[in-house]
């Protein structure tokens, strides 16, 4: 136990030493060995959640990259961090204090040592795939398509491969916020399954799959159950193994895959 | 010639509702005798936030119209509990405006504005004001830069304004001054900058300090023995909220913020009195008559500034003086105003950090809720199961309203190191939102505090809670839902849409006889009343 400690802290000492030395973003990122491992309990008590253990990505983007597309240098980051990103899931860390964003910055470029992630398959073909499958029936690229869905413009800079593999895989498994399936029967028998659009203590609003609205009263309704977990989007586990290549380099190109 | 005939006509219409612009103390003592009027921050100096008009009813509250709305004159969060006098409505606006308003119309009378600059620190909190104080002929507020200003009822000119601390240091109002007799108490924010707390009286005349209550015990003071080391000179206890008062014990009871730093509780071993506790204050001569602290040595920034109601009631087969109040750390207590005897403790919303409380009301805290550096979920979230926003207390039910937010944090933990006027937390939160917050309305039997009822709302609240003669509960949303409940039941009567976030009290009171409710919504206030016949509205 004893020693995997210290092997870890010498790992992360010559990440360190390595990271001081790289030109450019990280040569104003100097750290000891103590602070980096205070950067990485931070960061994976913190930010691993959305970001992986290892930085490879999943809900937020991969940081294990050799450059960040929202951070191309390490004052960058620290703003990042520090402020958040508007519009996006990436909150602000208003908590920690200046001196423990910089270990956090340290240690994300600890992880950025790998190499740019290569996929196989081909944007090209997967953006036919795309088309061809109906998926702008419920996701707005660049303007077209459905509002059903999450608009899908920038989903490259947002999510990882991995985790947009297993979203077109198991869409339950990664419900996106904002896009909760809702059932509801009024008191006059009528049945209607959609996605909440808005909702308050009063009234709900609805968009149904040909994306009409509803407004309703909830004092009009018999009941109202709300799907947690559920996705209206199929399941592409059926695509043969290319094809799914392809559309996830098609989706990860959009918005820059960095 | 025409403008000065227009003027003198101005200056003779607006005469009634200038002199009658005398509040003396013994109004405001007596404010349950005139519930056309709302003369103090909760209504009366019980903190009741309840309103004797009987009007609106079950009934006919479906039947509610906007009376008229008034547009505040500049974006920010608006959170003002108007005080309304003899056909005059005073408001305060962000970040440090007073306006007086025609009741009956919402038309501005005059308005006064306070050159607050942008670089003010208010750390930890938002650029807001609560409200304003009155008393005789002069109106009182707190200003953001820490200031107490005293402006003339009838004109908005400035009578006088005292420096209350440095706000280069944190130290800020966002407070309604109290008025009672002669003085004008005032609370400050800052409890994330580590300030030393105080509460402040000010003789109402002339600005002049009458004496300071530090809620921080100095060296060889009392409680100086709850803090290690030099931790107390940082230590917090800010009195950022309107108080209570009992005239005839002569005391104010005012509640305490957090101490500082926040989230890290390291360097500031014990009980870190006088913080998160209910203070009473005798209100001659400043002196703490008793304490009851609600969180020892928190960790979580529960405040307990929440409103302390005052209840006179039978409690074990005699009548006693008690106080109520529903705090942040998510338990309601009862105590005796009289000596600070806890009676009772009761949790009203989820909470998963104490087993209980003790026989003395001290909590019981579980194992590994503290904040950590890689994060513990705890219920409630730093915000607490209530907050500013008032609760409510009918004398007719018997129930104590609380708007309660049910909402957990994962809690961090991070270095704390003290520089004068900057944040000075020791960590934070991520609290769970969406779907996985909500909250509520609930009624309390105020002696037991067992749920009588509740209605859900969609996210956790920010408006108060006013309870009327009437038998009828308002409050409001986060989505902008105004809305009326059967104060029996909590069956929802009437809502209303305002379009904006609902981060403030309702009041009520009358225009032409007739009974209105205010409250403040998004950027404007809004004046709701049944409709007159034959007028449509």
């Amino acid at each position: 136990m004893k020693w995997n400690r210290r092997l870890c802290l010498f790992a992360l000492f010559l990440a360190s030493a390595i990271a001081a030395a790289r030109p450019g973003q990280d040569s104003d990122v100097t750290l000891t060995v103590v602070e980096l491992a205070q950067g990485k309990r931070i960061y994976v008590g913190q930010c691993a959640l959305c970001h992986g253990i290892e930085g490879v990505g999943g809900r937020g983007p991969a940081l294990n990259q050799p450059t960040l597309r929202r951070a191309k240098d390490a004052q960058a980051l620290y703003n990042v961090i520090k402020n958040g990103v508007a519009g996006t899931e990436m909150p602000a860390a208003w908590h920690m204090t200046e001196r423990e964003v910089w270990r956090v910055v340290g240690y994300i470029h600890y992880l950025n040592r790998a190499e740019d992630v290569k996929l196989t398959g081909d944007a090209g073909r997967g953006r036919e795939l795309y088309r061809a499958k109906g998926c702008a029936g419920c996701h707005i690229v660049r303007g077209e398509g459905g509002a059903s869905g999450p608009e899908l413009t920038r989903i490259g800079a947002r999510r990882s491969a991995a985790y947009l593999r297993e979203a077109l895989i198991d869409p339950a498994a990664s419900a996106p916020d904002g896009f909760l399936v809702v059932s509801v029967v009024t008191r006059a028998g009528r049945d209607l399954r959609g996605v909440r659009v808005n909702e308050d203590s009063f009234t709900i609003q609805l968009r149904d799959d040909e994306d009409r609205f509803h407004s309703f009263r909830k004092n009009e309704l018999r009941s109202l159950k709300k799907e947690f977990g559920v996705s209206t989007m199929p399941s592409y586990k059926t695509l043969v193994a290319t094809e799914l290549d392809d559309l996830i380099a098609y989706l990860a190109s959009l918005g820059g895959s960095k | 010639m025409k403008n000065i005939r227009s003027l003198f006509i101005a200056c003779c219409l607006l005469l009634p509702a200038a002199a009658a612009a005398q509040v003396p103390y013994k109004r405001i003592a007596d404010a349950d005798a005139e519930p056309g009027n709302w003369l103090t921050y909760s209504g009366g100096y019980q903190s009741h936030r309840f309103s004797r008009l009987a009007q609106i009813t079950p009934e006919n509250v479906g039947r509610l119209k906007t009376a008229w709305v008034y547009q505040f004159k500049q974006r920010g969060t608006q959170e003002t509990s108007p005080v309304v006098v003899d056909g005059v409505m005073y408001i305060s606006e962000s970040p440090t405006i007073v306006t007086a308003l025609d009741a009956r119309t919402g038309r501005t009378l005059w308005s006064w504005r306070r050159d607050i600059s942008p670089l003010v620190k208010t750390i930890g909190f938002s650029k807001v004001n609560r409200g304003v104080a009155i008393l005789d002929d002069t109106v009182y507020v707190g200003a953001l830069d820490c200031y107490l200003v005293a402006l003339d009822a009838k004109t908005g000119a400035v009578r006088w304004e005292t420096k209350v601390e440095d706000n280069a240091t944190g130290y800020s109002i966002t407070a309604a001054p109290l008025a009672i007799d002669g003085k004008i108490i005032v609370g400050v924010s800052g409890g994330e900058t580590g300030i030393r707390g105080f509460l402040d009286a000010y003789d109402a005349k002339t600005g002049k300090l009458a004496w300071r209550c530090w809620t921080i015990p100095g060296p060889e003071e009392p409680g100086r023995e709850t803090w290690g080391g030099d931790s107390w000179k940082t230590g917090a206890g800010a009195t950022w909220l309107t108080g209570s008062y009992d005239p005839e014990l002569n005391l104010l009871y005012w509640g305490t913020g957090n101490p500082g730093p926040d989230w890290n509780g390291d360097s500031r071993p014990g009980d870190n009195l006088y913080t998160c506790s209910l203070l009473a204050v005798d209100a001659t001569t400043g002196k703490m008559k008793w304490y009851f602290q609600f969180t020892p040595h928190d960790v979580h920034d529960w405040d307990a500034n929440q409103i302390p109601v005052l209840i006179d009631a039978n409690w074990q087969g005699r009548t006693r003086k008690l106080v109520a109040m529903a705090n942040r750390n998510a338990f309601y207590y009862l105590l005796d105003r009289v000596t600070g005897e806890f009676l009772l403790g009761e949790p009203y919303a989820k909470q998963t950090w104490a087993k209980g409380l003790d026989a003395k009301g001290r909590p019981m805290v579980l194992p590994n809720t503290e904040p950590t550096i890689e994060g513990n979920l705890v219920w409630p979230s730093l915000q607490g199961a209530t907050n500013w926003h008032s609760p409510s207390y009918s004398p007719l039910t018997k129930m104590f309203y609380v708007a309660a937010r049910e909402m957990g944090a994962y809690y961090y933990k991070s270095e704390a190191v003290y520089k004068p006027g900057t944040f000075f937390a020791g960590g934070g939160e991520r609290a769970l939102v969406g779907d996985k917050a909500s909250g509520a309305v609930r009624a309390l039997d105020v002696t037991t505090g067992k749920m009588k009822w509740e209605f859900r709302l969609q996210s956790p609240p920010w408006a108060g809670v006013l309870a009327t003669a009437g038998g009828v509960v308002f409050s409001g949303s986060n989505e902008g839902n105004f809305f009326a409940l059967d104060a029996a039941t909590g069956k929802p009567l009437w809502d209303f849409q305002t379009g904006g976030a609902i981060e403030a009290n309702p009041i009520s009171f009358l225009i032409d006889g007739k009974q209105h409710v205010a409250i403040a919504a998004g950027q404007a206030l809004f004046v709701f009343g049944l409709p007159s016949a034959g007028r449509g509205r």
